[in-house]
């Protein structure tokens, strides 16, 4: 039993960094109706400039973690200004094509500068953070990722419900031209969503980099896949939704790779999202939309 | 016997009645047309004529057929066409083969017999052709047959519109707004049309129009709706006429 | 006497064979009596497995509009069930001329077998929850390949997903022959696919598919794609058209994995993740998703040029010059102030012709 509670513990710990990449997937999407392919090679960037902090310049984590939040923020925000905005009226398949390119693009970047083989990344938490509970052994690691990301979501949910900013983004996603003549300034609230979306992925960065201590230029990758599974699986474009099924994902990847097979884990999470789809066609959280004849 | 005759048809979303009790009863080779102000639930009675929307009550038949329950492939193969309000080409399809889609039921031949143009592909592929652009002729479109749908002028997509309708062989064709976003000579124009189409195909036509000169000039017969209920129906003349429908419909406009 | 005349996608479909028959006959000629160096010659089968599996993939996201991230997987199933066929029957069905179109033909069944199942939950999706799941299902199908273990001896088959029930199977150590070792993939497929052959396969798939775009069928599914609401309307059983579509994308494409498999002294499922549909999707994209001829030519083009960047000194910047140039090409295209200003140009031209056509 107490083995289940670790695996579950666990589970809830890379469900919460999968929330934080999803929230970026699912924001955007909301807003700019695009899929960010290039947002789980914005965490490896992320995880990168954590890196050569900590390893190569030898700064404490307080200097390297807002490193790496700020340059995903910057790094986000400079790739929508420069491949995405341009393509507004573009078709979302253009909009694909061109995120898979700035994918590729930074994934080259990476490996011209680090190279192909995967570095150690030094853990940003210290080892007298873990806890025991009972028979169970928490790693610091999972403590602080539980907490960021619930604090994160708290403090993400609070600014989009509460503030001008956050109703702002809400009303540029329901309807970008009545927010527009509204007057909300649609492209200052289009790069704040990419700024914010980007950090949650810097915080990810440095999460998922201490968990599974390595990193190399394909690291974004899969948990970028995982996470946009999460985000649709959630209902994109719905913050709750990408809060749940992050989570959801996170536990049930871990449960299976304990109970079932490591192997098949990524197919299991796979079938689970096509499951839930065929069930709700627009994921747990998400609106369906009529189309008027 | 009516080709169409709905009985107390009613539609409901949620808790709002957008059509109720409406009786529509429509003769073979009819000009019939529905009017209403805007809101008043024309396109609606079109949608559930069709089986986009189905009636929350009352009963549909075509020629003694119950349409209720049915989707709007098989209402379409037991003889109702449509066009529609906001123009529904296949944009990236050129004329041709927009009106040779609507031909698609009519014509038989294997998937394997299309993978290699053999058997009846060929027989059957020259003569819908040939349908297919004596339809266009019709319509003055057959100089434009290679041209893709969405790059035709408005006026032109409505026409085009129809002739695709025409194609599926339709007992009723069903015209939404024909002559919508039409100067007056194209609107003219298209009545003509309409007319010879009813003439030359025998077709029966329901047209939901704004434009009350189209309405008075070639409708035989009118329903008025107004906030989803029967105002008035009759001859054209008369029902244009009655006091009920100038306070509501068109005293508006004028 | 009958007037020959040729209706506008014929004469089109004409031109591609043509220089489908172009290309087959100077590449082989040069391979034949040129110089060709080992890397031109080790490019030639994998380029055409791309062209198949890309112009496959057009008949679902151009002709059909549906956005599938899963091309990979219906090639993995083909090259999976191609290689075992041919590595099974290597001694049975000696010559390889009867052998790999037998070989060809299964693997695309079967991966059209699966097109099917996994298309009636699909194509009750839109857009991009269709593309999310396509990529799902690409993704269990390598995860599930990577774990096949598939081995004979005296008292049978034996086949298992997961290692652990082989680690637990009694063999018969003498007589034990292990076609699918896992995530060792399979080895020893017989080396059949020749470039010759590619590009017959190549032929007939075109040949198929551009007829079925001008036929009755083919039509159903770009009215479908152009319009869903009102092709309904004229009669068209919309989710049929578009499951003919994705079936027969899913044949062409495990034909594709078959030709692959066929090229390779060992085959990993691991090969097939997502990144290679989404390369073949790139391909299509922009390859301008309407033509077949258009798709091919971009393909021969995206995956030839930065191979052929190996060569020079810049081999280590090749993809990032690929990544440059493929986001540099979608803002050329498709920016809406580069739109504004080539129609400004258009409008000037289109003046300048008009006041020298009315002098």
């Amino acid at each position: 039993m107490s083995s289940f509670f670790s695996y579950l513990i666990a589970g809830i710990s890379l469900g919460g960094i999968y929330a934080l990449i999803a929230l970026g997937y699912t924001m955007v999407y909301g807003i700019a109706k695009m899929l960010n392919f290039a947002h789980g090679d914005v965490i490896m960037i992320g995880g990168y400039v954590a890196f050569t902090a900590i390893s190569t310049m030898q700064q404490p984590v307080w200097i390297a973690v807002p490193c790496a939040i700020i340059a995903c923020i910057l790094l986000g925000v400079v790739i929508e200004k420069v491949a995405y905005k341009p393509l507004r009226s573009a078709t979302p398949l253009a909009v694909l094509i061109t995120a898979i390119g700035v994918s590729y693009l930074l994934q080259n970047v990476a490996l011209l500068i680090f190279g192909s083989q995967a570095r150690n990344f030094t853990s940003v938490v210290p080892d007298d953070f873990s806890v025991s509970l009972g028979s169970i052994n928490i790693s610091g690691e999972t403590v602080v990722t539980i907490l960021a990301s619930v604090a994160i979501m708290v403090a993400l949910t609070l600014f989009v419900n509460h503030t001008k900013s956050g109703k702002a983004m809400q009303a540029v996603s329901e309807d970008r031209g009545a927010a527009q003549l509204m007057g909300i300034n649609v492209n200052r609230t289009i790069s704040l969503t990419f700024a914010i979306g980007s950090a949650l992925a810097g915080v990810a960065s440095v999460l998922l980099c201490s968990t599974y201590p390595q990193i190399s230029p394909y690291t974004g990758a899969m948990p970028g896949i995982k996470a946009f599974t999460a985000a649709v699986f959630g209902g994109i474009g719905s913050i709750p939704g990408a809060m749940i099924g992050g989570v959801v994902l996170g536990v049930i990847e871990n449960l299976s790779k304990a109970y079932i097979s490591s192997e098949l884990s990524d197919a299991i999470v796979f079938a689970v999202l096509i499951i839930v789809l065929l069930v709700k066609p627009t994921g747990l959280l998400g609106k369906k939309i009529n189309e008027k004849v | 016997m009516a080709i169409l005759e709905t009985n107390d048809l009613s539609i409901q979303f949620g808790g709002l009645k957008a059509v109720s009790h409406l009786d529509l009863k429509i003769e073979k080779g009819e000009l019939y047309g529905l009017i209403g102000p805007n809101g008043a639930g024309k396109t609606t009675v079109f949608n559930m004529l069709t089986g986009v929307y189905q009636p929350t009550g009352g009963t549909i038949y075509l020629d003694g057929v119950c349409l209720n329950g049915k989707n709007p492939v098989e209402i379409n193969k037991l003889g109702i066409a449509r066009t529609f309000q906001n123009i529904r080409l296949f944009g990236k399809m050129s004329v041709l083969d927009n009106v040779r889609v609507g031909f698609g039921n009519s014509i038989k031949y294997s998937l394997l017999e299309s993978f290699f143009h053999v058997g009846r592909y060929r027989k059957n592929e020259k003569v819908v052709t040939e349908k297919a652009i004596e339809l266009l002729k019709v319509f003055d479109l057959d100089g434009e047959k290679d041209t893709l749908a969405s790059n035709l002028p408005y006026g032109k997509q409505r026409k085009l519109e129809i002739a695709r309708a025409m194609a599926t062989n339709p007992k009723l064709l069903l015209l939404d707004e024909p002559a919508a976003g039409m100067n007056p000579n194209e609107t003219a124009e298209l009545m003509n049309t309409i007319r010879f189409v009813r003439d030359n195909f025998d077709m029966t036509i329901l047209l939901i129009e704004h434009d009350m000169k189209l309405v008075g000039g070639i409708c035989e017969k009118l329903t008025v709706l107004n906030f989803g209920t029967e105002l008035a129906k009759g001859n054209t003349a008369e029902v244009l006429h009655d006091p009920r429908v100038i306070t509501a419909y068109i005293g508006e406009d004028e | 006497m009958k007037k020959f005349t040729l209706s506008k996608p014929a004469k089109d479909r004409y031109i591609t064979y043509g220089m489908l028959a172009v290309i087959a006959l100077v590449v082989q000629l040069y391979i034949t009596y040129g110089d060709a160096s080992r890397s031109f010659k080790g490019l030639l089968v994998p380029t055409c497995v791309y062209i198949l599996a890309a112009i496959a993939l057009n008949l679902v996201v151009g002709i059909s509009g549906e956005l599938s991230l899963g091309q990979a997987g219906f090639m993995c199933i083909g090259a999976y069930v191609g290689s075992t066929f041919s590595v099974m029957t290597e001694e049975l069905i000696a010559s390889s001329a009867l052998r790999f179109p037998l070989a060809l033909l299964l693997g695309g069944m079967v991966a059209a077998v699966f097109g099917f199942l996994i298309g009636i939950p699909v194509l009750r999706l839109r857009g991009d929850y269709l593309a999310i799941v396509t990529l799902a299902f690409g993704e269990i199908i390598k995860s599930v390949f990577n774990n096949i273990y598939l081995s004979t001896d005296k008292n049978g088959l034996f086949f298992s997903i997961g290692v652990e029930s082989k680690a637990n199977h009694e063999f018969d150590a003498a007589t034990q022959v292990d076609y699918i070792k896992g995530a060792m993939g399979i080895s020893g497929t017989p080396r059949d696919s020749t470039f010759l052959i590619c590009m017959v396969v190549i032929f007939i798939a075109m040949f198929v598919m551009l007829n079925f775009i001008d036929s009755k069928q083919g039509r159903a599914v770009m009215a479908s794609r152009d319009n869903r609401i009102a092709a309904e309307a004229m009669g068209v059983n919309v989710t049929r058209a578009k499951m003919t579509a994705f079936v027969m994308s899913a044949f062409f494409a495990g034909v594709a994995g078959v030709l692959y498999s066929h090229n390779l002294n060992t085959l990993q499922a691991s090969t097939f993740n997502y990144n290679l549909s989404i390369q073949i999707l790139v391909f299509v994209v922009l390859g301008g998703m309407t033509k077949m001829r258009s798709v091919m030519i971009a393909t021969i083009i995206l995956y030839v040029l930065p191979e052929a960047l190996r060569g020079f000194n810049l081999s280590n910047y090749r993809m990032l010059i690929y990544a440059i140039a493929l986001i540099a090409m979608m803002l050329i295209n498709n920016s809406a102030a580069i739109k504004r200003v080539r129609e400004f140009l258009r409008a000037k031209f289109a003046r300048n012709k008009n006041v020298g056509g009315e002098v």
